[in-house]
């Protein structure tokens, strides 16, 4: 008996979570409410079966329970029974199975009057590529990638030149505009999941593949890599934004293009000396850093690191956190690297300063440390805590260590990285997660102290 | 000098004489059982704890700072291969299929016992390598248990050096274990039949395992050609999974290769493992609903077919898996359709085993609980695969939390409900002795209610769009906070279940030595192993002489007899009616 009451409490419950459960599709934002439709098609359909057998069974468990005064029925089959449940089986398949496939035919279709917009995966970041007024994307490859070219445009193509580049981790896409979403991989599979746009794709190295979709809800949504890509691959994100057609072409003619970023100037060591002036005063004349005034130490940092965090000072990306006293200090400071050139030159003048290793003010386990670093650090900085370029990670070893443990708490606390446009640092609040308390930071930065 | 067939002549048997030869190097098919069982319940139990660690991390993601990124993927990959090669499919067919084989078809042993031998013991030679990995550097892999490469060979994924080697020739290894197994299982089963043993007339336990070898064999080559082709990769600098990439920011030497290749030939083997395990989980719960039903399998030669149907569609299935892996997607009619025909033979197989229920006189004894309960759980398994082999309702859901709530509940719950019914069930002949009926129904219950309250509301995160493999949700735009409360609460339930595990244990070690003595047919069964001369079996299962068969193992209820069931082994005339006047006409399967 208690049987039969569970199965009937177990029927009962499934179908008051179903219809009671506040865990449901996210509201759609893309055309493909057909696929909705299916997935309702094969609840109803799933649904009653499940009621169906499972009332029976304990029905069928209830009614013929055992009694030592009653024979079982002998009935080795019943070939009209069987066909019966058979071709209903068949018919119900039918109806499942139907709409799918006409859906899926509108899937691989795409339309012609889609624009197409390049999604290139990395670990573990998203970057973009739109066509520039050509509407044609140049070809790309692995085989051209670099620091300087990082989604590997080819440069030899005139269609590539005006393609526009998106490095950070948003996205913008027009709305009611089907587009054609073409998927390449620089590295390994990553999957491109919108949950609100319901279609999504893996990225396969040495292959573009594709999806399409038409927005049709303004709005920012999560992108997510679902397809595993290593240790990083829960920090995989990104993110679109749906918008008029106007803010999107607004949006567009703010980034760069391929030939631009291939233009950059280059910086000039000894003009930058001059500029430097105004950062010396904080982070010493050598860029060794002062602890007493809170600034890091420069000298040795990679320069692509630095001019993305000044641009994160002059964005407000960085700086402007209640809780970050010191960026606070450290943005008026980058707004006056007025213009790239500057910023480039000043670039050029830190790498010229003389590199010694910060010294250590930071002691704690170096056995638990290690541990932690190579579990978690290690993959994006390097083994040696050297920064790795592709990943985006800066340098760690032989930098201010106090530094390096106060930005962990700003990360950990929701004071650096929580800003939408912060890709680098989005990262870092999901990877301190996992540093539990502040001996776990000391015991982390005092293993980096030995890292050369 | 009439002539006696090998098999009857009792000097030919070579009994063991030694506890080494009869315990350990045995060639015993039921030693071996037992070995292959303990070995792949050990295995399981890691794989058990590692669940929970996973569990750990994903309900609390901010408390346990001993479980960085890389424990994590590494977690997950063990439990998910230990689970499903070598716990699952090692049980089944290791295990069950050689305790049951011989018994069931009325033969001595296996065909080739010393292969079978080496069988298991080169099956826990594959256990030691895949254990070992976790104390290398850079311990286990954690591409996951698809070990889709790139990823899986490439840096920046845990164990890409030595761990993944190390599961490489692990599953080579295991496959070589298999297939000494496997080709003894099919052997004995075409050739070492007993007199009357028609295969029309085999109990679907034996059906079951024989299609699922079948399919293994079939199968596991596809795995283990991927396993040395990545391996070549990996080592040798080969290209057959790797295009020209760039990984962390390096150029690698390798060009032309493709990433959907491996998918392909690795779910070339691994849909079908699903009815590797699958296909003796229906076998075995066929014979155990029936015989504690008091009633015959409804529809026995429909279940054949269904099996040998099931069996064949398990090949032609296989993209499903990869319907956004980027290959061809015009593929996706093609595969949704023949996804969705399986569902035609596996309904009918749902619908039979009820029916077997309707009318009979049901014993809700320990196993049939877990029968009864795997019917409830595959139900459901099976229709959330609906969802998922139709192509285009496979996009949202897939690589979520419903995919993990799905196979769980069809290849996780399901089967794990039909090994403990099968191990309740026959335990007595495997031991002699009964295991405790309380703590029997204790375990029943925790884990039928615990599993449900895991999976069910797993779904529905997966459908709100929650990732699966993700270490730690952190914040998003779109999941609401209850999403990570709910998320705790999985946790709890999958502890609880874990925890209630311990009871199985404790109860089958303890009974084997302090059970009550079980009677030699305890459920009033009607297949040969119930009809030993010795219970447990002794070397060679049958004393001086074969049993001989008349009828289908099903004769249960028959009108007219007295007995509510008819050995299969028991000649017609033998057979007591109520009207001593009628005469015995039985049911030839």
């Amino acid at each position: 008996m208690a049987f039969v009451v569970a199965i009937i409490f177990l029927i009962i419950i499934s179908i008051v979570f179903h219809f009671w459960s506040p865990w449901w599709l996210t509201e759609i934002a893309s055309n493909w409410t057909s696929i909705d439709d299916t997935i309702l098609i094969t609840f109803w359909v799933t649904g009653f079966v499940f009621v169906a057998v499972n009332a029976f069974l304990a029905y069928s468990v209830y009614k013929y329970r055992y009694d030592k005064n009653r024979r079982a029925n002998y009935e080795p089959e019943n070939h009209k029974l069987e066909i019966w449940l058979t071709g209903f089986t068949a018919i119900g398949v039918a109806a499942m199975l139907t709409p799918g496939l006409f859906v899926w035919a509108s899937f691989v279709t795409v339309p012609e009057d889609a624009i197409e917009v390049e999604v290139v995966g990395q670990q573990w970041q998203w970057s973009f590529r739109y066509p520039g007024a050509d509407g044609i994307l140049g070809t790309a490859g692995s085989e051209h990638v670099s620091q300087e070219n990082p989604l590997g445009v080819n440069p030899e193509d005139p269609y590539g030149q005006d393609d526009i580049i998106v490095q950070t981790k948003e996205m913008h896409l027009p709305l009611n505009q089907p587009v054609h979403l073409l998927l390449r991989s620089k590295d390994v599979l990553h999957d491109y999941t919108v949950a609100q746009f319901r279609v999504k794709m893996d990225l396969v190295p040495g292959t573009v593949t594709y999806l399409w979709l038409e927005p049709t809800k303004a709005g920012r949504y999560d992108i997510l890599c679902e397809e595993h890509c290593g240790l990083g691959h829960f920090v995989m994100r990104g993110s679109v934004v749906v918008e008029e057609q106007a803010d999107y072409d607004a949006w567009l003619a703010t980034q760069q293009t391929f030939a631009q970023t291939q233009s950059a100037s280059i910086g000039n060591a000894q003009a930058g000396q001059a500029n430097y002036a105004v950062c010396s005063a904080c982070h010493g004349a050598n860029g060794e850093g002062n602890v007493a005034l809170n600034a890091p130490k420069l000298a040795g940092q990679e320069g692509w690191y630095i001019r993305q965090q000044i641009a994160y000072y002059k964005t407000g990306v960085r700086g402007t956190n209640p809780g970050d006293t010191y960026g606070a200090q450290m943005a008026p400071m980058a707004a006056t690297m007025a213009n790239d050139q500057i910023l480039n030159n000043v670039i050029a003048y830190i790498d010229t300063l003389p590199d010694t290793a910060a010294p250590e003010t930071i002691t704690g386990d170096l056995a638990n440390g290690m541990d932690l670093y190579q579990g978690k650090c290690s993959v994006c900085h390097g083994e040696q805590g050297q920064g790795v370029w592709s990943t985006h990670a800066p340098r760690l070893a032989g930098m201010t260590d106090w530094y390096l443990k106060r930005q962990l708490e700003y990360f950990k606390n929701g004071v650096r990285g929580t800003h939408r446009e912060d890709q680098l640092g989005y990262q870092m609040t999901h990877m301190v997660s996992a540093l539990a308390d502040e001996q776990a930071m000391d015991d982390v930065v005092a293993y980096i102290n030995t890292l050369q | 000098m009439a002539y006696i067939p090998i098999a009857d002549q009792t000097d030919e048997m070579h009994d063991p004489h030694s506890f080494i030869t009869k315990y350990v190097w045995s060639q015993d098919h039921k030693v071996i059982a037992i070995q292959y069982g303990g070995i792949a319940i050990a295995v399981g139990l890691i794989a058990l704890g590692l669940s929970v660690l996973m569990r750990l991390q994903l309900g609390y993601p901010d408390s346990f700072a001993f479980i960085d990124p890389a424990d994590y993927y590494q977690f997950v990959t063990m439990h998910g291969m230990i689970m499903v090669v070598y716990l699952l499919t090692a049980l089944f067919l290791g295990g069950f299929g050689n305790y049951l084989i011989p018994l069931q078809v009325g033969a001595r042993d296996m065909v080739f016992p010393f292969m079978n031998m080496l069988s298991v013991w080169v099956y826990l030679l594959s256990v030691i390598i895949l254990l070992a990995s976790f104390f290398v550097t850079g311990g286990p892999t954690g591409a996951g248990w698809t070990l889709y490469p790139p990823q899986s060979i490439t840096g920046g994924t845990p164990g890409a050096d030595m761990g993944i080697t190390l599961m490489l020739a692990s599953l080579a290894v295991f496959i070589v274990a298999f297939t000494m197994g496997g080709l003894n299982y099919v052997t004995t089963v075409l050739q070492a039949r007993t007199r009357g043993m028609t295969l029309m007339r085999m109990p679907l336990s034996v059906w079951g395992i024989f299609v699922a070898t079948v399919l293994g064999l079939f199968a596991f080559p596809a795995l283990f050609v991927a396993a040395i082709m990545m391996t070549f990769d990996n080592l040798l600098g080969t290209s057959f999974f790797l295009p020209a990439m760039v990984s962390l920011g390096e150029t690698l030497d390798h060009s032309g290769g493709s990433p959907v290749l491996f998918q392909h030939l690795f779910w070339f083997f691994g849909h079908p493992e699903v009815y590797i395990v699958a296909l003796p989980a229906f076998g075995l719960v066929s014979d155990v609903l029936s015989c504690h039903a008091r009633k015959n399998i409804f529809g026995y030669r429909m279940m054949v077919w269904a099996i040998i149907a099931i069996g064949g569609l398990s090949f032609i299935v296989w993209a499903h898996h990869m319907y956004v892996s980027g290959m061809n997607p015009y593929f996706g009619f093609f595969f949704a359709f023949t996804t969705l025909i399986i569902a035609v033979p596996t309904a009918i197989k749902v619908y039979n085993w009820v029916l077997t229920l309707w009318e009979g006189n049901i014993r809700l004894t320990v196993p049939m609980l877990f029968a009864c309960g795997f019917i409830f759980t595959f139900i459901h398994g099976g229709l959330t695969g609906i969802f998922l082999g139709n192509v285009t309702v496979d996009l949202p859901l897939s690589d979520t939390y419903f995919v993990i709530a799905h196979f769980h509940m069809v290849m996780g719950v399901s089967p794990v409900m039909v090994l403990y019914a099968a191990l309740y069930h026959w335990y007595p002949k495997m031991t002699g002795r009964m295991f405790n009926v309380t703590l029997g129904k204790i375990h029943f219950w925790a884990t039928f209610f615990g599993t449900y309250a895991i999976y069910l509301p797993m779904h529905y995160l997966g459908i709100m769009g929650l990732p699966r493999r993700y270490y730690a949700m952190g914040t998003t735009e779109f999941l609401p906070d209850s999403a990570q409360t709910l998320n705790a609460n999985i946790t709890l339930a999958a502890i609880w279940v874990a925890l209630f595990q311990l009871v199985f244990i404790f109860n089958i070690i303890w009974s084997t030595f302090k059970g009550k003595k079980a009677d030699p047919n305890p459920w009033e069964a009607t297949s040969l192993e119930w009809f030993t001369p010795d219970n447990p079996p002794k070397h060679g299962n049958w004393g001086p002489e074969l049993p001989t068969v008349y009828r289908w193992a099903y004769e249960y209820s028959v009108p007219g007899v007295k007995a509510d069931f008819v050995p299969q082994n028991m000649p017609p005339e033998e057979v007591v009616m109520e009207d001593p006047n009628a005469r015995y006409v039985g049911h030839d399967g």
